[in-house]
């Protein structure tokens, strides 16, 4: 009888944490601010602003003197996905375009290209580019070797085999389109419920310490178990909510295929979000001070999952000791599952082992969280 | 209701050798014992960092003791906090309210929190409401209510189970002396009930009115017992001179200087004295000015803390010895305000103010956080831009000649704000900078600073790491180190010990003599008593400007003749509320 009036009294303080937490919540416009506006935005800007496709670049091209040879050779640039060519047959024609920007570089076939090819020298092309945009300057240099290599080996390969034509055919799975939303948007969710789980829950409760509220919850008979449960709660559900707004804007306004189930993508989320909130719990009750916890949570949490999750940069491309780095990275065991569930559908195998090693890193958070939250001061 | 000897006497916290550190600082308490008995009002009494909040937090059981055993109610803190924890009520320093929930729904988290059976709630609540005068209030979010409608508020949060033990850790900072005594009214009629109360406080005054008080100073305990026990020590030796016709801070000066002599300040037109030794006032006549009389008044409880400090300083200030004399017999006026008004959005936070500081007089700005002192200050050295009205410093208007005004004027600011990083001897090069000192004379200035304070010892640490009477030594070094004609001080004695404040005034009055304009704000209702006239700042208005003396006479009727400061304080804001209803 009494230990049920004690379980009736335990349930009720939770609901009286939950409820207050909601309050906060609904009326603080930094917390929305944080769950829907900022996610809005980091959606619109992975959706339309970042692209990691290589859009056609404009050139001129300069053919000297025509030959079937450098016919041959310019339709291997039109055909390139990479150009956007405009012919001529003199440079002169191009240097105003370079200079006001209109086409990002000249790649010039001189007038002994034939014959040096004929005779089997190195036959070179020129490239003229703007030295001031390095980055085009180089893509364009690479891409022009490209398409003459290709060329030159297709020749070739021609040559050997009686003139019977044979070109490798790629073939991508899953992104034929190869567009590069397809797989940003994704991960940019989790991103924005890292920042959600981590960042928004480390400020709420390093605001409680700040003010000393945290001290006068913790004079009454509420356990600290009680006071973690209140605060994660609501920010668990706040997380979820904000996930399911992104996935209806990758997926309504964005047109991102959603090939997987909803039930793995809530279990997915929902074990992505325990390392986060656990991770938050730590250190706001670390800091106990939202200027430190802000900074703490955006390098400790928000930076890796940009850039040690394998959203932006491949892991594998990684020095070795960074790769082991993001092992502890929750965000590298999200985004790859998430990708597969938007492009490729259920892969449970898959699925269930990211979970598996996020809750694990979430329950060690927990556990440190836990510790550092007893029922003390200082 | 008539109380049984039995419901007073119960000792509720049992304190033993409590000690606790935290780093490797001095012990912020250090072998703390006494008791803390049921149906008192028990005052934790002392200056700031002298351990009071640290006592109050062991006795939660939030916190542990390195050494020594708490009990409270019964129980061990170490081991049975969760049962001390049922059935106390702690109010923490910001009265631990959240601020985006309205007063209704910070008090059903708390019922919850509390475990307070929804059947007794309405009846509760109700009660409670009513008792803090909250119910009109009820709907509106706990950030919107003043300074002492949070302190109700709080108050009736820490109430809402009825708590064996009522922990309150400075109530009364930050709030208006009518909302302060209101709390102690309600508090009181508490421990009728036979709750036991422990009111923690760095106001002597408040101190003076509780049952018992355990008085702390830098982690020690100084006395445990009734308030009155403590005065005891200084009974007969404390008096009052009278009837002094010429400067009175000379004769402090003086005074202060003689031998028999153990702390004395100024009280209005009067000096308050206490002497070594009941026989020695005879000896003091000599160093008293001519026409002035010695009369035997009571010991107050600030009295007795002095004498047991081992005294207050000297009259001698060396600061002011060293300063450059300016003419004060013209009556040259210095700093002027002329209807100074600050508006922020629809908030009026100083509506007209008004006065005139002749060069070598104290000017106090009297008033509760919140009422427009500051806004009014800022307003005067340039640092806020008056809506309308204008302010003159040694004859510049600040609008216009924001920096030669700036120049001729030293800013001492709430808190101290000096650069914490910053060393000592950096703080003061770079204040020296930063008024125009240059050359030999910024060498010697600052020479003369370090010798006159002392900081030979402490050059190199950093400022935030020195103890609070130090960082309130510095800072007023930084802020006369360029001779300024004017001293504006902001809460300059806020938290420090008394004979700290006695040091800091010491050296005031001397400049004060030497003439300097100094503007101070304050709410202590003690320190308006060192000024030469005041303004009392309620809700962005002066509702009264005067000399203390005239101040207190306007208020003294057949109830009360000889009223304090903060008599009449209350009496002219009660005033003034009352013109406004009408």
């Amino acid at each position: 009888m009494i230990r049920k009036s004690i379980d009736h009294d335990r349930i009720r303080r939770l609901a009286a944490l939950v409820r207050k937490e909601t309050y906060q919540l609904v009326r603080d416009p930094s917390s929305i601010l944080i769950a829907f506006v900022l996610p809005m935005i980091m959606l619109f800007l992975f959706g339309y602003g970042v692209s990691l496709d290589t859009d056609r670049t404009r050139i001129g091209l300069v053919v000297e003197e025509p030959t079937s040879l450098t016919h041959d050779l310019s339709a291997s640039f039109r055909a390139s996905r990479y150009f956007d060519v405009t012919f001529g047959s003199d440079r002169r024609i191009f240097e105003d375009q370079l200079i006001d920007g209109s086409i990002r570089g000249i790649v010039v076939v001189p007038a002994k290209f034939t014959a040096n090819y004929a005779a089997g020298l190195d036959a070179q092309l020129q490239v003229i580019v703007d030295g001031s945009d390095p980055n085009t300057a180089k893509f364009v240099q690479n891409y022009t070797q490209g398409v003459v290599a290709s060329w030159k080996s297709i020749r070739s390969a021609d040559k050997a085999q009686g003139g019977q034509g044979q070109a490798v055919e790629q073939r991508f799975w899953f992104n034929p389109e190869l567009t590069s939303r397809n797989f940003l948007v994704p991960g940019s969710i989790a991103i924005i419920m890292t920042l959600v789980g981590t960042l928004l829950t480390s400020l709420v409760i390093a605001r409680e310490w700040e003010r000393g509220t945290m001290e006068a919850m913790m004079a009454t008979p509420v356990t600290s178990i009680e006071l973690l449960v209140g605060k994660i709660l609501p920010y668990f559900i706040l997380g979820l909510t904000s996930m399911t707004l992104c996935v209806l804007l990758a997926v309504f306004l964005f047109g991102v295929p959603f090939r997987g189930s909803v039930l793995a993508l809530y279990v997915l989320s929902a074990a992505f979000l325990v390392p986060g909130l656990g991770q938050g719990l730590l250190i706001s009750a670390a800091t106990k001070n939202q200027f430190l916890a802000s900074q703490a949570a955006l390098i400790s949490a928000f930076l890796p999952s940009f850039l040690l999750s394998g959203f932006l940069f491949e892991i594998n491309s990684m020095p070795e000791i960074i790769q082991w780095v993001t092992v502890i990275v929750p965000a590298r065991y999200l985004i790859p599952s998430l990708q597969t569930l938007f492009l490729a559908g259920d892969i449970w195998p898959m699925f269930l082992q990211a979970v598996a090693v996020m809750l694990l890193i979430g329950g060690v958070f927990f556990v440190l969280a836990a510790r550092s939250t007893r029922k003390r001061i200082g | 209701m008539t109380i049984t000897d039995g419901q007073r006497d119960e000792t509720f916290v049992q304190l033993e050798d409590v000690t606790k550190a935290f780093g490797s600082a001095v012990p912020a308490l250090d072998k703390v014992s006494g008791s803390i008995k049921s149906g008192k009002i028990t005052g934790l009494v002392g200056p700031d960092g002298s351990g009071k909040t640290t006592l109050v937090r062991l006795m939660t059981g939030l916190m542990q003791p390195d050494s020594g055993r708490l009990t409270v109610l019964g129980h061990d803190t170490r081991q049975d906090a969760a049962a001390i924890q049922t059935s106390i009520g702690y109010m923490p320093q910001r009265f631990g309210l959240y601020e985006d929930l309205s007063v209704r729904e910070n008090l059903d988290l708390y019922a919850d929190l509390r475990g307070l059976p929804p059947e007794q709630r309405a009846a509760t609540f109700d009660e409670l409401l009513t008792f803090t005068d909250l119910k009109r209030f009820s709907d509106r979010l706990a950030g919107k209510l003043s300074g002492g409608m949070k302190q109700k508020l709080g108050l009736a949060c820490a109430l809402l189970k009825k708590p064996r033990l009522l922990l309150l850790d400075e109530p009364g900072v930050g709030v208006d002396p009518i909302s302060r005594r209101e709390l102690w009214k309600m508090v009181a009629d508490l421990t009728k009930e036979g709750v036991g109360v422990v009111w923690s406080t760095a106001y002597l005054d408040e101190a003076e009115a509780c049952d018992s008080v355990l008085l702390l100073n830098q982690g020690k305990l100084m006395f445990s017992g009734a308030p009155h026990e403590l005065t005891q020590r200084v009974e007969g030796r404390v008096f009052k001179v009278n009837g002094i016709s010429g400067r009175r801070r000379q004769a402090l000066t003086r005074i202060l200087d003689d031998d028999a002599v153990v702390d004395g300040v100024i009280q209005g037109e009067a000096i308050r004295v206490v002497v070594e030794a009941s026989s020695r006032e005879n000896t003091l006549i000599e160093v008293l000015p001519e026409g002035s009389r010695l009369e035997p008044t009571d010991p107050r409880f600030e009295d007795a803390f002095v004498d047991m400090l081992g005294g207050g300083p000297g009259g001698r200030s060396e600061l002011a010895e060293a300063a450059t004399a300016r003419d004060t017999s013209n009556g040259n006026i210095v700093i002027v305000a002329k209807g100074l008004t600050k508006q922020f959005g629809d908030f009026r936070a100083a509506d007209n103010i008004n006065f005139e500081i002749p060069r070598g007089q104290i000017f106090g700005l009297l008033g509760p956080n919140g009422a427009g002192k500051s806004t009014t200050f800022k307003m005067l050295c340039g640092l806020l831009k008056p809506s309308q009205g204008e302010g003159r410093v040694a004859g510049f208007d600040l609008r216009k000649d924001t920096a030669q005004a700036r120049n001729r004027l030293g800013y001492m600011a709430q808190k101290f704000s000096l650069y914490g990083d910053l060393s000592v001897a950096q703080n003061l090069d770079f204040f020296a900078g930063v008024y125009g000192l240059s050359g030999t004379r910024k060498r010697e200035r600052i020479a003369l600073m370090k010798k006159i304070f002392s900081f030979e010892q402490t050059e190199t640490m950093s400022a935030k790491d020195l103890p609070l009477g130090l960082k309130q030594r510095l800072a007023l070094a930084c802020a006369v180190i360029h001779e300024p004609e004017a001293l504006f001080l902001d809460e300059p004695t806020s938290g420090v010990d008394p004979v700290t404040r006695r040091e800091f005034w010491t050296h005031i009055n001397g400049l004060v003599e030497k003439g300097v304009t100094v503007l101070v704000t304050t709410h202590f209702m003690d320190e308006a008593e060192y000024c030469d006239r005041i303004s009392l700042i309620y809700r962005g208005r002066s509702i009264a400007l005067g000399s203390p003396d005239e101040l207190k006479a306007g208020v003294a009727n057949a109830a009360n003749p000889d009223p304090t400061m903060e008599d009449a304080f209350i009496a002219l804001v009660q005033a003034s509320d009352e013109r406004d209803a009408a």
